[in-house]
C-alpha cells in the first residue's frame, strides 16, 4: 500500500522524525517499508537505506512556486504560449506548450494570477515528454526563435504523477518565491501489509501505527457531517437477509451534488497512492477507503427510485440463486455460486456484494442525488467468492481480510461530508443503519507472568497497559492482572481468553520493539534423545558412493507418465496402477508424482551427455506409489547409480580408451555393500525391462531383492539423446538395504603369522559361473584360505573351444602359526579334487 | 726381491688404470683386470706356494696390502662414481611441472544437500534431532491444524498443487511436520529440524522453483520464550555465515507463530555497506519464525496454558545462493555438471 507523508501527516506529527528512522521503526513492527519513493523532499544520505529509493528530490534554490502574471501569444508557433512569470525574485518570460493555459492566452495581465511550480536553469527534472522516467536537466535553448532557459512544470515533470498534458496549478495562497519542497515536497512510502495486520491497509492505520511507536498522539478523523436536508429516514429502506454474511448495512445521501473533478489537491493524493481520479463523488468513495479503510459505494439515487417505481427504494442483501448472473461495472458477465451476497432492490440485483457494482444503478455525470452505501460483509464468504469470480478490486482486498463493522457508519459519514465540500449539495439529516449482527470486541486478560513466559522480559502491570493503550485498547489494571478490550476498529483480537492473550502478547511485542527483547539461550530440559535412523543411513550411502567418485544430483520429483515409459523399451506395459497428480500443474510435463527414479536419472543423462567424457551419478530421494491404507501415497526411499562413458578420465599422458561397463557398475555397488558392512548378497541374471536381456542382475540379501544392476536396454538407450557408450545403471530399494545392513560388524585380528600366497589357474566349461567357482574355492578352504582374488579370464585356442581359464590368487593363512608346505599342499589338493569333482575343472600348469 | 717389486708395479698399475674409470662399465672391466681371478695380485698369491719359507711371509702381507688397496680404491671409486650419477640424474632430469595432474574421479554431494548437512550440524549441537515427514500431505496437516483454516486470508501466502484426491495437497512447507513431531512426542519437550522437500504452485523463474527443500525447526517446553528464539538463531546465524554477523528479527506473520519475525543477517558479501544481493540495505532475509500459535499447540496436544515453543523455517537453496552468489534458482535441479563441479 502506498502512503504519501504528507497524507500521514493529517492524523499523526512526524516533526522530528527522520524518514530513515520511520521506515525502519514501522519495518521492524511489521509494516514493512519496501521502497519510498521520493516526491520533492530531499533523498536520505549515503548509499545503504533499509528500503528502495525511488524518485527525485526538488532542488530548493531552483523549484520554487511562482505566479503567471500574463498568458502571452508565441510570435512564431500557435501552439506556444509566452507566459511572463514572477519567481518572487524577479520575472522571466517562460514558453510553454500547456494546453490548460490556452485559454488564458490574451487575456492581459491575470487576477488573481496563476501559481504554478517554477524551474529554473540547471535543474534536474523527468522529462515530460518521453516514455517512462527519463531524467534531463535544464538547459538554454533557442526555440522558434525564442530564448527559453526555464519552466513551468507538469506534475510528471516532478515525479507527482505520470500527468504531463497540462502544468500543475497550486492553490491561490501558495506563497510565491518558497521553494515548492517546502510546501508540497513529499514522499510515498511503500508499504507490505500481512494479512493479520490488513488493518492497517488505510493511512488512519499507519497513522495510528507511528503514533502508537513513536509515543505520539494519533488526531482522529472527523466522522460528523454537515445535514442540511431533511431527515433520511423513510427515504429508503434496508433488507439484510443473512446477517452472518451480511452483519451491518449503513446508508446515507445527499441532494444537488455536481458531478465535476475533485479538487487538484485531491486528485493529488489519489494519484500518489496510486488510485487514478474519476470524479469528485468516485472520488470521495476511493478517498474514504484509503483514508480509513472502509469501502463505499455510491449509487444514483434517482435510478434507484425510478427502478422501485417513483417509490422510496429498498435495498435487499440476499445470497444469490445458484447459477444467477451478474454483469458488473467491468461489463463481464458472472455466473453466481449460492454462498455469494448480491446487494438488490425490488426490481433486481445490482452489485456483487463488497466486491464489485452493477453498471445500472452506478453514478453518472447526470447523478444529481447520492445514495452512499457503507456495508460490512463476512470475510471468509468474500474470499470463497473471489476465489471462483478469480476478481480483485481494492475494495474486495479489504473486505475479504476483515473490516470491522463500526467503520460502517463511520465511512459514510465522511464521505457524505466530503462530498458536500467536493460536490456541493445538501445531506439528509442521519443514516439508514441496518446492523442485525453487533460484533462483540473482546476483552482479554493478561499478566507480566504471561509475558515473562512468552517473551521473555518483565513489564509490569502498568506497562503492559501502557502499550496496549497506545494502540488503542481500553485497559484497566487489577493487581497484575490487566484487561485490554480491543478496540472498534479492528477484527483480529481472538476471543478465545489463551488465543486472544498470544494476540496481545504480540502486540506488546512489536511495540515495546524486538530488538529491546534480549537474546538467550534455551534453558528448557533437554527432550530424549533419538536417533534418525532412516537418515543416517542415507548419508552413509551418500558418503560411500561419493568416496568412489560419484556426483550426487537431485531432481524433480513432478514428472509425466510419458517421460518414465521412455525408461522401458517400445511395447513394454509400464506398471497400470495410476500416479498421484496436481490438478493444477504449472507446466504440462509435470504434473504426476514420480514412480521411477531412473526415468529421473536419465533426464539428467540426457541434458549431460555431451558435457562430459565421463559421468558417474548418483540420486537418493522418494518413489511415490498409491497406497492400500488411504489416500495419501507411500513414499519410499530409493538410490539409483548411472555411470557412462570413459572409464579413466580423458588425461594428456596415458588414460585409457575403455568404456566404463557392467564391473564397473558392480565394482562401486560391492564398494558400497563392503561400506555397509552387508555380506553375502547375490548376484544372480535377472529379467527387469528396462536393462539388457543379457548384461543385468538382480541383488538378493537373503530372499529378498535389494536391487537390480546392469546395462541400460539398447531399445531405451535409443530412446534418450544420450552418447554412445553404453550406460550402466543400479536402483535399490533404501529401505530393503537399511534392513539388510547389519547394526555393527565384526573385524578381524590382524594376522600376526606369515601368510602363504599361491596363484591357481583352472580351465572350465564356459558357462560355468565365475561366482560359482570362487563360492567352491572358499567352501572348500575354509578358515585356512584367508582370501580368494580372480585375476584373470582367459579364452584361447590351445584351451578349446567353450572353455575358459580362471586365475585365483588365493591366500592361505593360519591365526596361531605359520603355516607348512604340507598343510598347505593338502588344502591346494582339496580345492583341486572339488573342482574337478563337482565342476569338471582342470588345474592349468 | 723381484716378486715384491713387482707388486709395488702391480699396485702402482692398477691405481693408474683405475684413474681413467669414469663409468660402472669400465669399472667392472677394471675390476676383472686388477681384482679377478687373472690379475697380477692374484697371481702373486697363486705364486706364493713356489717362495721359499722367510720370502712368503713377506711377499705374502705385501700381496695383502696391495690387494687392500686396491680395494679400498675401488669402493672409493663406485663411490665417486654413484655421486656423480646421482649429480648428473639430479642436474639433467626435470619434470615440466606446469603439466595438469591426472585427474582423479571426484565424487560430490549437491550443494543442496551439503548445505543441509551443515544445517544439521549446527542444530545437532544445540540439542535439535531431525524428524522428517511425508511430502504428499492431507490439507490438515498442512493447513487447518496450523491455523490455517480453509478461506483464510492466510492461505493466499501459498500457492497449492493439489492433488487430484480430496483433502491431499503437497505439501507446501515443512511445517505440518511440527503437528506430526507434537502428536509422536507429546507430552515430552521437543527440540527437532524437519527438513525435506517442499512444494509451490509457482512459475519456475531464475528466483522461484516449484520444488525447494525448507528446514523448519521446532522446540516445545515449558519456558521457552520470544528471547530464546531470538539467542538460539543468533547462534545458528554465527555458525552458518560467521562468528560476528549481526542478526535482526523484525514482526511478520505466520498464521501458526505469534508473535512472528523474520530474521535478517547482516549481509556478509557487503558486511553491511550495503550492495547488489542486498539491494542496498545491508541485510539479508534468511528466516521466518515465531512463538508457536496456540492453536498449532493444541493441535499438537499440547496446553498451551503450561507450555510455549518457537519454531522456524529457512531455505537451504536460498543460503547457497546467498553464500556463493548463486544468480539462478533453477540451476539446483537442472544437475548441469558445470554447475554441480563447482562445489
Amino acid at each position: 500500500m502506498k502512503a504519501p507523508l504528507s497524507w500521514i501527516k493529517d492524523y499523526v506529527s512526524l516533526d522530528g522524525i527522520e524518514i530513515e528512522e520511520l521506515a525502519h521503526k514501522l519495518t521492524m513492527a511489521g509494516l514493512e517499508i519496501e521502497e519510498i519513493t521520493f516526491v520533492g523532499l530531499p533523498l536520505p544520505p549515503g548509499e545503504k537505506h533499509d528500503f528502495i529509493v525511488k524518485g527525485i528530490a526538488w532542488d530548493r534554490e531552483k523549484i520554487v512556486v511562482a505566479e503567471i502574471l500574463e498568458v502571452g501569444p508565441h510570435p512564431n508557433a500557435d501552439r506556444l504560449t509566452l507566459c511572463r512569470v514572477n519567481d518572487g525574485e524577479r520575472e522571466h518570460t517562460v514558453l510553454t506548450g500547456a494546453p490548460n493555459l490556452f485559454p488564458y492566452k490574451g487575456q492581459g495581465p491575470l487576477n488573481p494570477p496563476l501559481k504554478v511550480a517554477y524551474a529554473k536553469e540547471g535543474t534536474t527534472l523527468y522529462d515530460g515528454h518521453a516514455e517512462g522516467w527519463q531524467l534531463m536537466t535544464l538547459k538554454k535553448a533557442v526555440i522558434r526563435g525564442v530564448e527559453s532557459y526555464s519552466m513551468v512544470c507538469s506534475e510528471k515533470e516532478l515525479g507527482i504523477s505520470e500527468e504531463h498534458e497540462g502544468i500543475m496549478l497550486l492553490p491561490e495562497d501558495a506563497p510565491t518565491g518558497m521553494p515548492l519542497a517546502d510546501t508540497m515536497g513529499d514522499a510515498v512510502l511503500d508499504i507490505a501489509i500481512t494479512p493479520n495486520i490488513a488493518r492497517n491497509a488505510n493511512i488512519l492505520g499507519v497513522a495510528r501505527e507511528i503514533a502508537a511507536l513513536f509515543e505520539r498522539e494519533l488526531k482522529q478523523p472527523s466522522y460528523d457531517f454537515k445535514a442540511e436536508d431533511g431527515p433520511v429516514a423513510g427515504q429508503f429502506a434496508i433488507k439484510i437477509e443473512n446477517p452472518e454474511l451480511n452483519p451491518r448495512f449503513v446508508g446515507g445521501l445527499i441532494r444537488d451534488i455536481e458531478i465535476r473533478p475533485s479538487p487538484e489537491w485531491v486528485q493529488r493524493r489519489l494519484r500518489l497512492a496510486g488510485q487514478r481520479p474519476i470524479n469528485n463523488i468516485v472520488d470521495v468513495t476511493n478517498y474514504v477507503m484509503l483514508d480509513i479503510g472502509q469501502p463505499l459505494h455510491a449509487f444514483d439515487y434517482d435510478e434507484l427510485v425510478r427502478r422501485a417505481g417513483g417509490k422510496p427504494p429498498t435495498l435487499i442483501t440476499r445470497t444469490a440463486k445458484k447459477g444467477e448472473k451478474l454483469t458488473t461495472l467491468d461489463g463481464e458477465t458472472h455466473e453466481l455460486q449460492d454462498f455469494t451476497v448480491l446487494v438488490c432492490d425490488t426490481k433486481g440485483s445490482h452489485s456483487i456484494a463488497g466486491i464489485m457494482g452493477g453498471a445500472d444503478t452506478e453514478v453518472t455525470e447526470k447523478t444529481t442525488n447520492v445514495l452512499l452505501e457503507g456495508a460490512n460483509w463476512n470475510f471468509i464468504n468474500i474470499r470463497k467468492t473471489l476465489g471462483y469470480l478469480k476478481m480483485n478490486s481494492e475494495a474486495s482486498y479489504r473486505f475479504s481480510r476483515g473490516v470491522h463493522p463500526a467503520m460502517a457508519p463511520r465511512g459514510v459519514g465522511r464521505g457524505l461530508e466530503l462530498m458536500r465540500q467536493w460536490a456541493g449539495g445538501a445531506v439528509c439529516e442521519g443514516l439508514v443503519d441496518g446492523y442485525p449482527l453487533p460484533y462483540e470486541d473482546p476483552t482479554t486478560e493478561l499478566t507480566p507472568e504471561d509475558v515473562r513466559r512468552w517473551l521473555g522480559i518483565d513489564l509490569k502491570p502498568k506497562e503492559i497497559a501502557a502499550i496496549m493503550a497506545r494502540l488503542g485498547f481500553k485497559t484497566s489494571v487489577k493487581g497484575k492482572v490487566v484487561s485490554a478490550a480491543a478496540p472498534d476498529h479492528r477484527v483480529d483480537i481472538s476471543s478465545d481468553p489463551v488465543i486472544g492473550k498470544a494476540d496481545l502478547l504480540e502486540e506488546i511485542a512489536r511495540i515495546y520493539g524486538y530488538d529491546n527483547i534480549p537474546e538467550t539461550r534455551l534453558a528448557d530440559v533437554l527432550p530424549p534423545q533419538r536417533d534418525n535412523a532412516e537418515l543416517e543411513f542415507e548419508e552413509r550411502v551418500r558418503d560411500l558412493l561419493v568416496r568412489q567418485g560419484l556426483q550426487e544430483v537431485v531432481t524433480y520429483r513432478l514428472t509425466s507418465p510419458e517421460r518414465e515409459a521412455k525408461r522401458l523399451p517400445p511395447g513394454v506395459q509400464p506398471d497400470p496402477k495410476p500416479y498421484i497428480t496436481v490438478k493444477n500443474p504449472i507446466t504440462p510435463d509435470r504434473f504426476a508424482m514420480r514412480k521411477s527414479m531412473l526415468a529421473s536419472m536419465l533426464e539428467i543423462l540426457e541434458r549431460n551427455a555431451r558435457l562430459r567424457e565421463r559421468l558417474a551419478f548418483f540420486e537418493i530421494g522418494f518413489v511415490y506409489h498409491e497406497s492400500e491404507a488411504g489416500p495419501l501415497p507411500d513414499e519410499k526411499p530409493r538410490l539409483v547409480i548411472a555411470i557412462t562413458g570413459r572409464r579413466e578420465l580423458p588425461a594428456w599422458q596415458g588414460g585409457g580408451d575403455g568404456l566404463l561397463d557392467y564391473y564397473d557398475l558392480k565394482g562401486i555397488v560391492e564398494g558400497l555393500l563392503g561400506g555397509l558392512h552387508l555380506t553375502g548378497v547375490r548376484y544372480e541374471p535377472s529379467q527387469h525391462p528396462s536393462f539388457h536381456p543379457g548384461k543385468q542382475a538382480r541383488l538378493l540379501a537373503g530372499e529378498r531383492q535389494v536391487g537390480t544392476i546392469g546395462e541400460l536396454h539398447p531399445a531405451v538407450h535409443g530412446q534418450h539423446d544420450l552418447g554412445p557408450a553404453p550406460v550402466l545403471v543400479g536402483t535399490f530399494a533404501l529401505d530393503a538395504l537399511m534392513e539388510a545392513a547389519p547394526p555393527r560388524h565384526e573385524v578381524q585380528e590382524v594376522p600376526a603369522f606369515p601368510p602363504v600366497l599361491e596363484d591357481l589357474a583352472f580351465i572350465v566349461d564356459e558357462n560355468v559361473p565365475a561366482g560359482q567357482v570362487q563360492a567352491l574355492i572358499e567352501q572348500t578352504g575354509g578358515a585356512t584360505l584367508a582370501g580368494v582374488r580372480l585375476f584373470d579370464v582367459y579364452r584361447g585356442e590351445q584351451l578349446g573351444a567353450g572353455k575358459k581359464s580362471l586365475a585365483y590368487a588365493l591366500t592361505y593363512q593360519a591365526a596361531d602359526r605359520t603355516l607348512t608346505d604340507d598343510e598347505v599342499a593338502k588344502l591346494r589338493k582339496k580345492i583341486v579334487g572339488r573342482l574337478e569333482r563337482e565342476l569338471g575343472a582342470v588345474l592349468r600348469a | 726381491m723381484d716378486i715384491l717389486k713387482q707388486l709395488d708395479e702391480i699396485q702402482a698399475a692398477g691405481l693408474g688404470a683405475l684413474e681413467a674409470v669414469a663409468d660402472e662399465e669400465s669399472l667392472a672391466a677394471w675390476r676383472s683386470a686388477h681384482l679377478g681371478r687373472k690379475s697380477g695380485v692374484m697371481a702373486a698369491f697363486d705364486g706364493m706356494k713356489d717362495l721359499g719359507k722367510e720370502e712368503r711371509p713377506q711377499v705374502g702381507k705385501r700381496a695383502n696390502e696391495v690387494k687392500g688397496a686396491l680395494e679400498a680404491a675401488l669402493e672409493k671409486k663406485q663411490a665417486a662414481l654413484k655421486q656423480a650419477a646421482l649429480a648428473a640424474s639430479l642436474s639433467s632430469e626435470h619434470l615440466d611441472v606446469s603439466l595438469p595432474g591426472r585427474a582423479r574421479p571426484l565424487g560430490r554431494l549437491h550443494p543442496a544437500n551439503q548445505t543441509l548437512r551443515r544445517i544439521y550440524a549446527i542444530f545437532a549441537e544445540m540439542g535439535f534431532q531431525v524428524y522428517r515427514s511425508r511430502e504428499v500431505e492431507s490439507d490438515d496437516y498442512n493447513f487447518t491444524f496450523l491455523n490455517i483454516p480453509a478461506h483464510h486470508p492466510a492461505r493466499d501466502m501459498w500457492d497449492t498443487f493439489h492433488t487430484d484426491r480430496e483433502g491431499v495437497i503437497l505439501r507446501t512447507h515443512t511445517s505440518p511436520g511440527q503437528i506430526h513431531a507434537m502428536r509422536e512426542y507429546c507430552p515430552e519437550n521437543i527440540r527437532v529440524i524437519l527438513p525435506g522437500m517442499v512444494y509451490r504452485y509457482e512459475q519456475v523463474t531464475t528466483r522461484s522453483e516449484m520444488q525447494f527443500n525448507q528446514v523448519e525447526g521446532l522446540a516445545v517446553g515449558p519456558n521457552i520464550t520470544f528471547g530464546d528464539l531470538k539467542g538460539t538463531l543468533t547462534d545458528f546465524a554465527r555458525r552458518m555465515f560467521n562468528p560476528d554477523v549481526r542478526t535482526r528479527f523484525r514482526a511478520s506473520h505466520f498464521p501458526f507463530t505469534e508473535p512472528s519475525a523474520e530474521m535478517d543477517v547482516e549481509c556478509f558479501v557487503c558486511m553491511g555497506e550495503g550492495c547488489s544481493v542486498c539491494k542496498g540495505t545491508g541485510w539479508l532475509e534468511i528466516l521466518g519464525s515465531g512463538m508457536v500459535h496456540p492453536t498449532v499447540l493444541r493441535h499438537g496436544g499440547y496446553d498451551p496454558e503450561k507450555v510455549s515453543g518457537f519454531a522456524f523455517g529457512m531455505g537451504p537453496e536460498r543460503i547457497t545462493m546467498l553464500l556463493h552468489r548463486i544468480t539462478d534458482i533453477r540451476h539446483f535441479w537442472r544437475n548441469d555438471v558445470r554447475f554441480l563441479e563447482q562445489f
